[in-house]
């Protein structure tokens, strides 16, 4: 065991200074998109809480990235406030609206709470088009860049400067998040997830536990959005389709929910598989996301958190497996 | 008052289409006890073919007939081959597998046919049919009688034929429909069947409304799901009148409350299915279950 976590630290500080490093030997817009790999990293570590972690489904996380990505333009363009207080607020006001639907989530089951929170994230788009005097309708609104500050001027790129910030966020949420969930919280939200009454008997409040995840992971999902709006420059309703959702539970389930690392590679492979695929067909990246999801479920099936184990963990899975039969 | 009535008719056409939507998620759930998430999207794909079909000069009457056989041969294809492993996994692996259709079949189309809006051939005529004083679109009254026909048609199925009691037996009593000698790995794949073509019947119905493009079953998705949960998620008859109720409810608020309008109505479909889960989770006509721990 403490093998394991020896390694465990190493593999974080080798990942740490690659981070640090990179942007000196990739080009520009390689950082541009490593950037992006962070901010999907933090919105799938949303999901990585809720669904695994938590076992509260959400096929509308795409709704909380882009409340994110406008809290940020709105804050930005009417009111002038800075990036370093425009972040956290999308993140409050995305988390205060993820223990909203947290709330209703409470009396939603699995598949009831999949149908709604995929209504939710169809009806997004067409929700920011409507409230026009904030929203700026379908054209969406501007979002004003990230400059270095005064003494990197010149030293790095604004790209690569939002790199580093979309990675230091990156790693202190990791970080706080690997923290909150190897204690007593990951253990209560892991025990409702396994068996809620018998999480009760425990002591465990499953309302106050899940209703506090969703608003965890909704603020994630707001940072990360919030992270994308500012690296592209501008919020539209169209980049807060269904098809986004689908994306972050895609990246979710293929990297790992269960896992940080899960989280990590999920944002590798949405943002890095739509870009190797699609000089096929713009329509491949839809085609092996799709593809993918159904070998995965079919291929390591016993219910949504063991074959999600069994996705990044096959050897401690088969070990289980071996103990409960023998 | 005329124009009332042709609200309401031509809410009836949109919600007979949410209801034939309904009834395919319905038949699923049913059997399997989760949304087929992808029901849109393979209803999307047959429209597609059907378009097909019709791009190389077959007339509509064969068209329509062969995309709804294809897709119902499809779906029992799917349920055998993609389904089947996940049957007794737990329902949320088979949620994400569903996902996985509904992204594969949105990408297929993309891919095949292009992301372009396409017009969609109506095989109903465009001259409006005069009642009185009022005009109702033919197209309109055509959806309705085709969709009304094909779920009376399903009723009687369900309601009169030995292989409909054998389905519904094998929905609710697995293993002792097993036992007495009813397959029910392919009654399920029937139900597979028979959803995707109540489902491609839908798209066949609405692709001349909303144009065809490989999003365009999302919307009308999601109003089925309202739809299906305003009726009860578990019941049939439920789903057609949820659907016919919502179809007429939006187009009345679209009509007439102008703060919603026509941009609102996914996030009134998205608010009605929280008000019914949260208050009356068995909908107006579903059965309220009990759980023992």
């Amino acid at each position: 065991m403490s093998g394991m976590r020896v390694n465990k630290y190493w593999s974080v500080a080798v990942l740490a200074l690659l981070v640090l490093v990179l942007p000196r030997f990739v080009p520009s817009y390689a950082a541009f998109e490593l950037t992006f790999v962070g901010a999907y990293a933090i919105g799938i570590l949303g999901l990585v809480i809720l669904t695994g972690t938590n076992g509260q489904i959400s096929l509308g996380h795409g709704a909380f990235f882009g409340i994110g990505g406008y809290a940020v333009a709105i804050l930005a363009q009417k009111l002038g406030v800075p990036f370093w207080a425009s972040v956290p607020l999308a993140a409050i006001v995305s988390g205060i609206l993820g223990l909203g639907l947290g709330l209703v989530a409470l009396r939603l089951e699995g598949v009831y709470l999949a149908l709604a929170t995929f209504a939710l994230a169809v009806a997004t788009p067409s929700t920011l088009k409507h409230f026009k005097s904030l929203t700026g309708g379908s054209q969406g609104l501007a979002v004003p860049s990230l400059s270095p500050p005064g003494p990197l001027h010149g030293v790095i790129t604004s790209e690569q400067w939002l790199y580093y910030v979309t990675w230091v966020i990156a790693g202190a949420l990791f970080l706080l998040t690997s923290i909150a969930l190897g204690g007593r919280l990951g253990r209560a939200l892991r025990a409702i997830r396994d068996n809620e009454v018998a999480a009760i008997s425990f002591g465990v409040n499953p309302q106050r536990y899940k209703t506090f995840a969703f608003g965890w992971s909704a603020a994630y999902a707001g940072i990360a959005g919030a992270i994308v709006a500012i690296a592209t420059g501008f919020v539209s309703p169209d980049t807060y389709t269904v098809a986004l959702s689908l994306a972050l539970v895609t990246g979710a389930v293929l990297g790992g929910i269960d896992t940080l690392w899960g989280a990590l590679l999920g944002g590798v492979i949405v943002e890095f598989l739509p870009l190797l695929v699609q000089k096929i067909n713009p329509a491949a990246p839809s085609v092996v996301y799709g593809i993918a999801l159904v070998l995965f479920m079919i291929f390591l099936p016993g219910g949504i958190a063991r074959s999600i184990q069994a996705v990044i963990h096959p050897l401690r899975l088969r070990r289980e497996i071996h103990h409960a039969r023998s | 008052m005329n124009e009332l009535a042709q609200q309401i008719v031509s809410g009836l056409a949109t919600g007979s289409i949410y209801a034939s939507m309904a009834l395919a998620l319905v038949l699923i759930y049913r059997s399997m006890g989760v949304i087929n998430f992808a029901q849109g999207e393979m209803a999307m794909f047959s429209t597609y073919l059907a378009w097909q079909f019709a791009q190389q000069g077959m007339p509509l009457w064969i068209a329509f007939p062969l995309t709804i056989a294809i897709a119902f041969a499809g779906a029992v294809a799917l349920e055998r081959v993609v389904v089947r492993p996940v049957e007794r996994a737990a329902p949320l692996t088979v949620v994400i597998l569903c996902l996985g259709l509904l992204i594969t079949f949105n990408g297929l189309a993309g891919w095949i046919w292009g992301y372009t809006v396409r017009t969609f051939p109506s095989p109903f005529p465009t001259t409006p049919l005069h009642i009185g004083s009022a005009a109702f679109s033919s197209q309109d009254l055509g959806i309705i009688a085709v969709s009304l026909l094909s779920l009376g048609a399903i009723s009687l199925f369900f309601g009169k034929t030995k292989l409909g009691l054998a389905m519904r037996a094998a929905a609710l009593y697995p293993e002792s429909s097993r036992v007495l000698g009813v397959r029910v790995g392919w009654m399920l794949a029937l139900g597979w069947g028979m959803a995707a073509a109540v489902g491609a019947l839908s798209g066949l119905m609405v692709a001349p409304v909303v144009l065809l493009e490989p999003n365009m079953m999302q919307g009308i998705l999601v109003y089925a799901f309202a739809a299906a949960v305003l009726g009860g998620i578990d019941s049939p008859v439920g789903a057609v009148v949820g659907g016919l109720a919502l179809g007429v409810g939006l187009n009345l608020i679209g009509a007439y409350v102008p703060v919603i309008g026509t941009d609102l109505q996914l996030t009134t479909a998205f608010g009605i299915i929280i008000v019914i889960l949260l208050f009356r989770p068995a909908g107006l006509f579903g059965r309220r279950t009990m759980r023992r721990v």
